[in-house]
């Protein structure tokens, strides 16, 4: 008896440690997503909003934004892999090879833009892509008519720029975690410095990569500030559209949809991906997290 | 391709004049020493002597800073870890663990070009596994395994390849004290059978005497004293070897008289007590510091009634300790004019003499030829 009554005041305990947590994901995750959910299917109302109806116009509409959709799907995994390229080897560097000294001041190198508005940072972006940055000193080693600004390429060079630091820290920290004891042994056993890293680093830093590559790839999804300053309208991802839709031309219904169309590509991409990490995981039995 | 020596054949390891200097402080200072093929040869000293990272310098994670490492003769200064035909058991064993007990073991095979057929790798890991005792431990996850089955899948890991020479850094280390004399059991027996070479770092004397064909007693980055077990224990060159290499009873006294084989040295009250020196030891000069050491085995103790016959030294005694061993007793006597002496009793005299009790009356005595006169260094 004793022992029961031990067990349903410990359950109390946890309902009331989760009873925050549980508010918050049911009042801002589940119940925005399920209005969002609703307008999908409704209709503009005249003044713009929403006007109840079942209809899955907005949906079969959706083709009128494929053009976000495309650039949203190409631009952010490319940045996700140009991301994962950039920051593998300087997360090996910090981990593996630097000193205490240099690490510390690389580290520190890497948070400091936080310390300034990302706005700010990104508008800095407009002016050194713009015709008197980059292309203007480009002009003086004889390079001639390079556009840079509104440009797919600026898009992709404010989004590694951004998000490169989400990508550091979580291989940074599977590779500190990394036995470099591992890479001797490995190296003992017959296998040169690139076999080793391939054998061994790389699978054990997977977790890392995992992390920074979601991580990053989730928030390009959404990215809306980055295409709107650098992309200049021309190069404009879901989040543009999402803006313009429900800002400018108030079309609630129709935002939902592409809203809801979103959120589904990324939850069949993450999906997709987990899946194809999990095969290599029972492959190779790596504990990834 | 340096001259092979002469003797390259039947010398897998060989050390000259190697140092490693890491600024200041000098981790290996000048040593030579020689490993014959298929000898259990150990590396034995405190933290911090040089043992390591000699060892390090053959499996070639550490280079000289001065010298030449041999491996069968030829230099291998400069030659990579993956190019030399040596094996190591990490300390922690460093078992990859995002690979299962086979794929570790046949981790060294498969970096082999050309690398050997998938039926040749699942032969030969599974042969491994049966000389370690691991059969049908393959598809086992390493961190589901305990620290004696780790150990064997690393021995496993570095044996498969048929190293020249296998490395073994302070191997035992994280095993209890049951399953490490088991170990060590089965790691000279293991040695016997594939029968090559062997070397251990280890800092504890017990496991490196009980193992090894040859010592060698390292401090502060410069060889001590190198022999066999029997050597080490019966001829230390001097204090430091006798100290580390099981118990002693140390005297110190000045050199009062001395001659080719023995000397006689003054205590601190005057008493004099003679001993004779190590076959490793060079004679002292009068008047220098020195020590007499005497093994607690070979310490004599009798009720005071009837001293035992035959003694260099007999003093009165009084029991202080008392610690039954099984096999033996150990007792802690003050001694008059020589301070605490350790004394082991067997088990045969402890029953002629039916035993001590602290505070007993006691005489202890050695024999002339137990008494070594050592140098302090």
């Amino acid at each position: 008896m004793m022992k029961r009554a031990g067990i349903r005041s410990g359950n109390g305990v946890t309902a009331m440690l989760l009873l925050p947590t549980t508010l918050w994901f049911l009042l801002l995750l589940v119940m925005p997503l399920v209005v969002i959910l609703v307008f999908s299917f409704g209709e503009r109302a005249p003044a713009g909003g929403y006007q109840a109806a079942f209809t899955f116009e907005q949906y079969l509409n959706l083709p009128a934004r494929l053009k976000a959709f495309t650039n949203t799907l190409t631009l952010a995994p490319l940045g996700t892999l140009i991301c994962v390229l950039m920051a593998y080897p300087l997360a090996y560097y910090l981990a593996v090879r630097a000193g205490e000294r240099v690490k510390v001041m690389l580290l520190v190198l890497v948070i400091v833009p936080f310390w300034t508005s990302f706005l700010i940072r990104t508008y800095a972006w407009i002016y050194i892509l713009g015709g008197r940055g980059i292309p203007q000193l480009l002009e003086l080693v004889g390079i001639e008519d390079v556009r840079l600004i509104n440009t797919p390429t600026a898009v992709l060079i404010g989004i590694v720029y951004g998000y490169l630091p989400l990508m550091i820290f979580p291989i940074y920290v599977s590779l500190e975690k990394l036995d470099k004891r591992l890479l001797e042994a490995s190296g003992d056993l017959g296998a040169s410095p690139w076999r080793t890293f391939l054998q061994v680093t790389l699978p054990l830093s997977a977790p890392g990569l995992v992390t920074g590559s979601l991580l990053v790839f989730i928030l390009l999804m959404g990215e809306y500030l980055i295409p709107a300053l650098l992309g200049g309208g021309k190069v404009f991802f879901v989040g543009n559209a999402l803006v313009d839709l429900f800002l400018q031309s108030r079309n609630w219904p129709y935002g939902s949809a592409v809203a809801i169309g979103l959120v589904a590509i990324m939850m069949v991409a993450i999906a997709i991906y987990l899946a194809m990490v999990g095969r290599q995981q029972a492959r190779d039995d790596v504990s990834l997290v | 391709m340096p001259a092979r020596s002469d003797h390259s054949r039947d010398i897998d390891i060989e050390f000259r004049g190697v140092s490693r200097h890491y600024g200041e402080i000098r981790a290996v200072d000048g040593i030579d020493l020689s490993v014959p093929k298929g000898t259990f040869f150990s590396f034995l000293g405190p933290s911090g002597c040089g043992k390591t990272t000699s060892l390090r310098m053959i499996a070639g994670f550490e280079q000289p800073t001065a010298g030449d490492v041999l491996i069968e003769g030829s230099s291998v200064v400069g030659t990579p870890p993956h190019r030399r035909p040596v094996n190591m058991v990490f300390q922690h064993y460093a078992l990859f663990p995002h690979l299962n007990v086979f794929d570790n073991i046949a981790y060294g095979l498969r970096q082999r070009a050309p690398r050997p057929a998938r039926a040749e790798i699942t032969r030969r890991v599974g042969e491994t596994l049966d000389l370690v005792r691991l059969g049908g431990f393959e598809s086992r996850r390493v961190w589901e395994l305990s620290g004696g089955q780790q150990q064997r899948v690393a021995l496993a890991r570095a044996l498969i390849n048929k190293p020249t020479v296998l490395l073994l850094d302070e191997p035992m280390a994280a095993l209890d004290r049951k399953l490490r004399r088991d170990m060590q059991i089965e790691l000279q027996t293991l040695q016997r059978d594939v029968g090559i070479t062997f070397v251990l770092v280890t800092h504890d004397q017990e496991e490196a005497l009980s193992m090894s064909d040859s010592i060698c007693i390292m401090r502060h980055g410069r060889i001590v004293q190198a022999g066999g077990a029997r050597e080490l224990y019966d001829e230390p060159v001097n204090r430091y070897v006798a100290d580390f290499v099981g118990k002693s009873n140390f005297l110190d006294g000045t050199v009062a008289d001395t001659g080719a084989s023995g000397a006689v040295l003054r205590l601190a009250d005057g008493r004099t007590i003679a001993g004779r020196y190590t076959s490793t030891a060079t004679p002292l000069a009068r008047e220098a510091k020195a020590c007499i050491a005497v093994r607690p085995e070979l310490v004599s103790i009798t009720a005071a009634q009837k001293p035992a016959g035959g003694m260099a030294v007999n003093a009165p005694a009084r029991v202080k300790n008392r610690i039954y061993l099984g096999e033996q007793t150990e007792y802690l006597v003050a001694a008059e004019g020589l301070g605490d002496i350790l004394a082991m009793a067997s088990k045969t005299s402890e029953l002629a003499s039916g035993g001590f009790s602290p505070g007993d009356e006691v005489v202890i005595g050695w024999p002339e030829s137990a008494a070594l006169v050592l140098a302090e260094e």
